[in-house]
């Protein structure tokens, strides 16, 4: 738009909502309190990985109803590597594992990338519930081979027992992990804000809005979608690192088909295709397990409850809610 | 390996197609009728065997507990419609696969509130407890042949119901042009309830059938309606000729793969490496056949819709 | 004679036991407009979308500036610069007119897989699309969803997206649907001149402008060419005017 205002109610909310996510660790640091700095690292990592998905889910108008596999998949790169690293048994062929963040991710983002297209490839061929099923289902494939593959844990999970390192700081400390996970947060936000203003961007709305169209002006639908669904893959990859390094801990959980339906929960409840939808979703879905799950054991049923509130009758979710409809210039 | 062992683990895989039918043909059937993804169909499969074992328990008959778990899912399912599935219809499939996932944290967290983290036992009728001798001289489980022949029963009902009776003509000409079922002036409300409560009353009638064979216990249901999501994608989303040859495909598919691979892996590598690798790999070999048969029929087998 | 530019020979669709399509075979010839008509249901909407790439034919070829396009999908034969508008209006419904010629302006480049250049800033997208707009008259309305647009509206920047795809030729099924009669009148002088940029092959209702514009008309009856020649010759023909004019008159 051309007589746009300089900050846009959205833009306003999502300041402040970058702000806040900043401001509840530093403040818990200040006051000793380390135990919500983790949540807000969560938070971070969650937000992060739905951030990826909501370039497939958002932008794409793809129901991944599979996106945990990649989160695991992430989890598992970072607790593979650095279990060779710890034993200082080398991978396969003399390569060594590593315990280096950077080298972590960049694994994380190429398996999840590699990956994808096989499962993106396949799974575009279809639209609609076969997509959502379809997506599942290798999900669902890679957990089982998880849970009955013994080498890395099985069932029980691999546990990384010294946090991986990141060059200059140290991110045994909790404070220091997160500024981490929020950078890397904030980087992929970036990510997405110039994704969806790009020509690839409106290739993939499009492609979401009205794929005859594409078609008909000349861009295949299929290999915009296939390139999405990948890139988004990738950046939820590299959640699921943090995640296990967070966790100091990866399990076949990860990769669960409840963990692709939370990721979907939680840019349905912050706001679907929004920049910030996945920051406000995790944040109130941390909120939620966290302030439900102190009063009541049986918080999920809540959480069902307040869903199938969200869905029946508040479907812009929260930034919906905050800063009205979405807008595209 | 003998003839018996094969065809007892054949027939295994036989009855692990038939409850996935079960659990499938409703899926479809709801899918094919109102358009609808149900993730929660797997919640009532978990309350039709929660009701069975509550049921037997309290009244020492299985019988007694298998009509209650169609009576119980069959009642969920009615209850459900009215109050959340309804509204859905009309709306994309993203809004439906959300609550319905909603439903699943509900009726999860809802039955542990009831019955506790503790899984129930459900135990084989008397009627039905020993063995059938098999030809090559092994044995196999009377209930399992019984499951497999409440299968047949129940194709072979639907395949009536849907072919010759006058709810059936309506499910049909609902799968085919919603309009003209209105038109024809059907109470459609009352069409969709009762259709959602027939796949509901199928999953419980499902999950009371493997109660006996495994624990009952919260999250039973999940695996079940993954696996029926594999059957209707194969089969093709909305045909119930479809559910059945995809559940039957996946049964014996799983079944013979977790049996076959370690042992023809054993013959190529080192029997130490082949079990957990044959294992690994056979629990992958449901999707993998899935995901051929989609890169070459990406609307399954027997697609009704285009 | 100039070689013609899309080529239709015995094309054949069935659907069940209905032949949409039964053995039409008609051309294109640079620099002319070819009007398709026929009463509703004669199959002139199948044809169309078997041209663009909708439907896969049973039999028969399409050849397209010298090539057999039938393995083409439609993003295919859209790039080798058939350009079409939809009989119902198939646009970006969120997005502004504006971003709609964008895109098309952007898929004529083959850019479309650039991830980081904002668009909205990129004047190598948006004065040429704005162009279009203006040759359309629909300028004005640059920066509406097109799903405010309305009807006439709609079909105006479809023709835009066409234009700025640089088509080599025009499938346009029933431009002037929804247009009032001052709308119509526009449209037509429009199609008038762009039947110089390339030739139109268009399906239209609208007997006033088909008159006016066709240099040939095409009569499409039970998904069967039944004439084809010059506007008079279409209705001065026995045939036509029983199967077709007759009726309407």
């Amino acid at each position: 738009m051309t007589n746009a205002p300089l900050m846009t109610r959205e833009t306003v909310i999502n300041t402040l909502l970058a702000l806040l996510l900043l401001a509840i660790p530093l403040g818990a640091s200040a006051m000793g309190e380390p135990f919500y700095i983790t949540l807000a690292t969560r938070i971070a990592i969650l937000a992060l990985a739905a951030v990826g998905l909501n370039i497939a889910l958002g932008l794409g108008g793809l129901v991944s109803f599979g996106h945990a596999a990649f989160f695991g998949l992430g989890g598992y790169a970072a607790g593979i590597l650095a279990t060779h690293a710890f034993d200082g048994v080398p991978l396969f062929a003399g390569i060594p594992g590593t315990a280096s963040m950077p080298i972590i991710w960049l694994v994380a983002v190429v398996v999840c990338g590699l990956i994808a297209l096989p499962i993106g490839a396949i799974s575009l061929r279809t639209t609609g519930v076969y997509f959502i099923m379809i997506t599942l289902a290798f999900a669902q494939m890679i957990y089982y081979f998880a849970v009955s593959w013994p080498a890395y844990g099985g069932e029980d999970g691999l546990s990384i027992y010294v946090r991986n390192e990141f060059p200059g700081v140290n991110t045994a400390q909790p404070l220091s992990y997160f500024l981490i996970c929020y950078v890397v947060l904030m980087a992929a936000l970036g990510l997405f804000w110039l994704l969806r203003g790009s020509r690839f961007g409106a290739a993939l709305q499009a492609a979401r809005q009205n794929a005859t169209r594409l078609a008909a002006v000349g861009i295949a639908p299929f290999n915009v979608r296939l390139v999405a669904f990948a890139v988004s893959a990738m950046v939820t990859g590299l959640a699921g690192a943090l995640f296990a390094d967070l966790n100091k801990f990866v399990s076949p959980s990860m990769l669960s088909w409840h963990m692709s339906g939370e990721l979907i929960v939680l840019i349905i409840l912050g706001g679907k295709g929004r920049l910030f939808g996945p920051v406000a979703g995790a944040m109130l879905y941390v909120l939620i397990e966290y302030a439900l799950g102190g009063i009541t054991e049986r918080w999920q049923f809540f959480l069902g409850l307040i869903l199938l509130g969200v869905v029946l009758f508040a479907r812009g979710g929260l930034l919906g809610l905050l800063a009205g409809k979405a807008r595209h210039g | 390996m003998s003839i018996a062992l094969l065809l007892e683990q054949l027939l295994n895989g036989l009855q692990l197609g038939v409850m996935l039918f079960l659990m499938a043909a409703g899926l479809t059937l709801i899918f094919g009728v109102m358009g609808l993804i149900n993730l929660a169909h797997g919640s009532l499969y978990m309350v039709g065997a929660f009701a069975c074992a509550a049921v037997a328990a309290a009244t020492g008959s299985f019988w007694i507990g298998l009509a209650a778990s169609l009576v119980a899912a069959a009642a969920a399912g009615a209850i459900i419609e009215v109050t959340v599935i309804r509204r859905l219809y009309d709306r994309d499939h993203l809004d439906q696969v959300l609550a319905t996932f909603a439903l699943i944290l509900i009726f999860s967290e809802g039955t542990r509130w009831m019955f506790g983290s503790f899984p129930l036992y459900l135990d084989i009728p008397p009627l039905l407890q020993g063995a059938v001798p098999l030809p090559g001289g092994g044995q196999y489980q009377l209930y399992r042949l019984a499951i497999i022949g409440v299968g047949v029963v129940v194709a072979l009902g639907l395949y009536v119901l849907i072919s010759r009776t006058r709810l059936g003509m309506r499910i049909r000409a609902g799968e085919s042009d919603r309009e003209m079922i209105a038109a024809l002036g059907v109470d459609i409300r009352t069409l969709y309830t009762v259709v959602f409560a027939l796949g509901a009353a199928l999953a419980g009638l499902a999950g009371a059938l493997v109660g006996a064979l495994q624990s009952v216990q919260v999250g039973m249901g999940e695996p079940a309606l993954i696996l029926a999501f594999v059957v209707i994608v194969i089969g093709g989303i909305g045909s119930i000729k479809g559910a059945l040859f995809g559940a039957v495909l996946v049964g014996v598919v799983d079944t013979m793969g977790r049996f076959l691979l370690p042992k023809v892996l054993a013959l190529m590598i080192p029997a130490a490496q082949a079990g957990p690798i044959g294992a690994a790999l056979a629990s992958m070999l449901i999707y993998i056949v899935m995901a051929l048969i989609l890169a070459f029929r990406p609307s399954g087998l027997f697609a009704t819709q285009s | 004679m100039a070689e013609p530019v899309l080529e239709i020979r015995d094309l054949k669709k069935t659907f069940g036991a209905l032949k949409a399509t039964d053995g039409v075979s008609l051309d294109l010839r640079p620099g002319e407009v070819h009007a398709l008509i026929g009463p509703n249901g004669a199959g002139k909407s199948t044809l169309i979308h078997q041209i663009s790439g909708s439907f896969r034919p049973d039999s028969g070829t399409i050849r397209f500036l010298g090539q057999d396009i039938a393995g083409l999908d439609m993003a295919a034969r859209a790039r080798l610069g058939l350009g079409r508008s939809f009989q119902i209006s198939s646009l970006a419904q969120e997005f502004s007119a504006l971003r709609n010629v964008m895109l098309a302006v952007q898929a004529r480049q083959g850019t479309s897989f650039r991830f980081f250049r904002p668009v909205m800033n990129d004047k190598s997208l948006t004065e040429p699309a704005m162009a279009m707009l203006e040759r359309v008259g629909l300028a004005g309305r640059a920066h509406l969803p097109a799903a405010e647009l309305s009807h006439g509206e709609r079909r105006q920047l479809e023709i835009a997206i066409a234009l700025a795809l640089g088509s080599k030729a025009f499938l346009f099924d029933e431009p002037m649907a929804g247009m009032g009669p001052e709308g119509s009148k526009a449209l037509t002088k429009f199609l008038d001149g762009l039947r110089h940029e390339a030739p139109i092959l268009l399906v239209e209702h609208d007997m006033d402008a088909v008159f006016a514009l066709a240099d040939r008309i095409s009569v499409l009856v039970y998904g069967r060419v039944i004439a084809t020649g010059t506007v008079d010759q279409i209705r001065n023909d026995p045939e036509v005017r029983r199967a077709y004019l007759g009726e309407a008159a």
